[in-house]
């Protein structure tokens, strides 16, 4: 079999000689495992492993790519990217400078879930799922545990050339319960970079859930319309991904004219309490990273500041073109796909208020926890709480069904009136955009207050 | 392949290997303008074994480390679910084409121009969109051979053209989009750009929605977007075996609206998701799911049929190179008797929703869709008058459909997997600013 060392060692001296603006090679090697139970049943398991990798030339302005699994005849698939960037291509280039580098980034093999025998997963999730069904009136659950190890070599005709290893692991828990035609779900979705023991010791939260999904059969749907709202942690976190998180992705506006004027820096956003920041640069969370797909050092970016708008996450090409500092958030899911603008950690940063602060003074509202997911068309979003409850006369009052909110990004940020003091980071999430998900990412927030957000219900 | 099957035998009593390469050839475009000029291949090998009574399961995207596959499948097999299927003895299949050589020949110009030409129609009626649109080409081949002498092998084209627009007027933004796939080439981008013309001539105005209970149409992205995840899951044998769908117990009984038809069909003519077989070498066959309301079927695989005590239905999937589960080929849903103008005229005052943001990310086994109308027109007496927005839809699948007011008579295909009218409720619940 051939190791990526030896055919990246092989293309480095090459790259240069080819008439192309830009050239850079991601070759990848990657192990997985999987461990799925269905009800009481452990019901798949399952080992992979990949090795693949892709070329990525710019001429004229214009890109070329190819991927593969087959690492043969390399010199013609380069050659192939760089005839498609040339047909593509009709101006300048322009990538934004970085210097080239050449650096190891290893993750210790302790820390490898993959060495670890499969034995000793299915052992916790056995507990986990033992208490689950240890629930009356559930009907079924489900497990996906998943963790994965890879190692990608980059090297681009600048001479840069990064060989980095990662590893990421997911949980996700669901305890279903049903009553007649009637069906409720609860889930928790935990994830780690490389430590196992993150979504270890759950055992109390993994009843909670089940409880909760007994107890959605006999909870209220809430009825639709503009309330106040009391996000958790969590859910703030999935908020301020999908509110704020991709409209600051610069392939979204750099081409386009009109969104540049709307974009422009100092654009008040919300509140002066308000910070939100995205930084693969805070270490061992899953969006972290010493250098992005483009070999570009991660950094910890403002994107708003005192309710500002104040920076925005770029590839080299989107930040050459924008005349603005290169960030390192290129990113790919897999060798599969071109590195794209994409987010890593995102966070609100905390302010003074506790959570009795938030809740105190509501006479009506709705307190939104946990997530199912979100979704973003940049001016209106989505996004789903796992669990909610009314909130009545400043107290956390009955369950409701789970609800889904919903907001304008030009006025819902400045609807925040309230940031909490108790930061959480998740990293139980994975962002998709285009064809390119899940990838691994962390989100995080205090509990904030939502003044007039829609609600949908019955 | 033949090598891995032999030294799996050695291990185990039972053993499968599958095999899918793929080349593919995406054009893109960004901003009205061509941007990017792809070419991914792209093989993956899959061991499924079984091994001491248990399966196990191994997939790798080399072919050459046949050890390596056998030795993690049967690492796998020790903690596997007991098999209780048998894998298909030599079988023939279906004559269902899904191939033309013609894919392959559509040279990268032309399909440069097929994109160029749908954004030129489409900025000539409103010059102020931004258009990304992708045009692409994909030539797959699949490859299944077991130890009970079973093979399968087939070929498929698929040749797609899709187009999203971006309007913008100070902070308001309009989304418009429309894509079309066939296992032919597509030789022009009419179809495309009169679904894009259409909506864009219906969003031109702006109307506001109350919050109350308003009858609706959905049109085919409308269905798309909110109606379907909660089906697929409640005619998946799995869910059903577990207890976890809503119609698992009410097979042979009225659940919808009698006018419903629907099936699962992997065997229409060069369409994306048919196939002589399924991803276990099982025969492709059409399954109704509703006949006139009444739940016919559930779909299932090798494993959850055994388990169930029923045949598979030729609908083992095997995504993300996973261990094969049920999954539908194609929903179809029969055509009816209404015309779209007939249903927007029928409405005193309504919505038609053409996408709907996040509908499926709530409790969908229970039914319940809940999301933001990122594209819908307000209905005012038998007219659309313009776009809403900031308005939520909510509601549950199975209280929806078991009243339609009616369906369409205009079916078409929305992606390569659902092919639907639109379909008109009385009574829905909208929420709005």
């Amino acid at each position: 079999m051939m190791h990526i060392e030896v055919v990246g060692r092989q293309l480095v001296e090459t790259l240069k000689s080819y008439s192309a603006d830009y050239i850079e090679v991601h070759l990848e090697e990657s192990q997985t495992s999987h461990i799925a139970y269905r009800g009481k049943e452990l019901e798949s398991i399952d080992r992979t492993t990949a090795i693949g990798g892709n070329v990525r030339a710019l001429v004229r302005g214009g890109w070329g790519f190819v991927s593969f699994n087959n690492l043969d005849e390399l010199p013609g698939r380069v050659e192939l990217a760089v005839r498609q960037a040339q047909f593509v291509g009709n101006e300048e280039s322009k990538l934004a400078p970085v210097e080239p580098v050449v650096d190891t980034v290893l993750t210790p093999a302790s820390t490898n879930p993959l060495t670890m025998p499969l034995a000793e997963k299915k052992q916790l999730l056995d507990e986990y799922n033992d208490i689950i069904w240890r629930t009356p009136r559930l009907q079924t659950s489900s497990i996906n545990y998943g963790d994965g190890h890879k190692k990608v070599i980059f090297l681009n005709s600048l001479g840069s050339y990064i060989e980095q290893e990662r590893t990421d692991i997911t949980l996700r828990l669901t305890a279903i319960a049903a009553e007649g035609s009637e069906v409720q779900q609860a889930g928790l979705s935990l994830g780690s970079r490389d430590d196992f023991s993150l979504i270890q010791g759950r055992h109390r939260q993994v009843e909670q859930l089940a409880q909760r999904a007994v107890e959605l059969l006999s909870a209220p749907q809430v009825s639709g319309g503009e309330y106040t709202v009391v996000l958790d942690p969590v859910l703030a976190g999935v908020f301020v991904h999908e509110a704020f998180g991709h409209l600051s992705e610069a392939d979204f506006v750099y081409e386009n004219d009109r969104l540049r004027q709307i974009m422009t820096l100092g654009k008040e956003f919300g509140s002066v309490e308000l910070n939100i920041v995205d930084s693969a640069a805070m270490p061992g969370l899953r969006g972290s990273y010493k250098y992005d797909d483009e070999g570009v050092p991660a950094t910890k970016t403002y994107l708003i500041r005192e309710g500002k708008l104040v920076g925005r996450l770029h590839s080299r090409e989107t930040a050459a073109k924008m005349n603005e500092e290169p960030t390192g958030n290129a990113r790919a899911i897999n060798y599969r796909y071109p590195p794209i603008v994409r987010m890593t950690n995102t966070y609100i940063e905390p302010k003074a208020a506790s959570l009795d602060d938030i809740i105190g003074d509501i006479k009506e509202g709705v307190y939104a926890k946990n997530w199912y997911g979100g979704m973003t068309s940049m001016e209106m979003f989505t996004f789903s709480a796992g669990e909610a409850y009314m909130i009545r006369n400043g107290k956390v009052a009955e369950m409701l069904r789970p609800v889904v909110l919903t907001g304008n990004v030009f006025t819902t940020l400045k609807n925040i009136d309230a940031i909490g003091n108790d930061l959480e980071m998740n990293q139980g999430g994975g962002c998709g955009k285009g064809e390119q998900m899940p990838l691994p990412v962390a989100n995080g927030s205090p509990h904030i207050r939502i003044r007039h957000c829609l609600v949908g219900g019955r | 392949m033949e090598s891995i099957l032999a030294e799996a035998k050695k291990v185990a009593e039972e053993a499968e290997v599958f095999m899918v390469s793929s080349e593919e050839t995406p054009v893109q475009f960004e901003a009205n303008r061509l941007k990017h000029i792809q070419s991914k291949q792209s093989t993956s090998v899959a061991l499924r074994i079984v091994r001491q009574g248990k399966i196990g399961y191994a997939a790798a995207t080399q072919l050459d480390d046949r050890q390596e596959l056998v030795n993690m499948a049967v690492e796998t097999a020790e903690f596997g679910m007991t098999a209780r299927f048998e894998l298909p003895s030599f079988t023939s299949y279906p004559q269902i084409e899904v191939f033309d050589p013609a894919v392959e020949s559509v040279s990268t110009e032309e399909m440069v121009k097929l994109g160029e030409e749908l954004i030129s129609t489409i900025k000539a009626h409103t010059p102020d969109l931004v258009c990304d649109a992708a045009v692409s080409k994909e030539v797959i081949s699949v490859r299944i051979i077991n130890s009970r002498g079973g093979q399968a092998n087939y070929k498929q084209s698929i040749f797609s053209l899709g187009i999203e627009g971006q309007l913008i007027r100070d902070t308001d933004m309009l989304f418009v989009g429309e894509g079309q796939n066939s296992c032919h080439p597509i030789p022009e981008s009419k179809t495309v750009a009169e679904v894009v013309l259409q909506q864009l001539d219906l969003a031109k105005d702006r109307a506001s929605a109350p919050t109350k209970l308003l009858p609706v149409v959905f049109t085919h992205h409308g269905v798309a977007s909110s109606l379907i995840a909660p089906l697929i899951a409640a005619f998946n044998g799995k869910v059903v075996l577990e207890g976890a769908s809503p119609i698992g117990s009410k097979l042979g009984q009225l659940v919808f609206d009698e006018k419903l038809q629907l099936w699962d069909d992997p065997t229409i003519a060069y369409r994306p998701a048919s196939r002589p077989c399924d991803d276990e070498g099982i025969p492709s066959q059409r399954t109704p799911l509703i006949e006139q309301g009444v739940v016919a079927n559930f779909l299932y695989d090798l494993q959850t049929a055994a388990l169930a005590h029923t045949q598979s239905t030729g609908n083992g999937h095997r995504s993300r190179g996973g261990l094969p589960a049920p999954s539908p080929s194609a929903f179809i849903i029969a055509p009816g008797k209404a015309t779209f103008d007939q249903m927007v005229a029928d409405i005193k005052e309504g919505l038609v929703v053409e996408q709907l943001m996040g509908a499926t990310q709530g409790n969908i086994l229970g039914g319940d869709f809940s999301g933001n109308v990122l594209l819908g027109y307000k209905v005012e007496n038998g007219k659309i008058v313009g776009r809403v927005k900031d308005t939520m839809v909510s509601g549950n699948i199975y209280q929806l459909l078991k009243q339609i007011t009616a369906i369409g008579s205009d079916a078409r295909w929305v992606g390569g997997f659902l092919n639907t009218p639109p379909l008109y409720f009385p009574s829905v619940s909208v929420a709005s600013k």
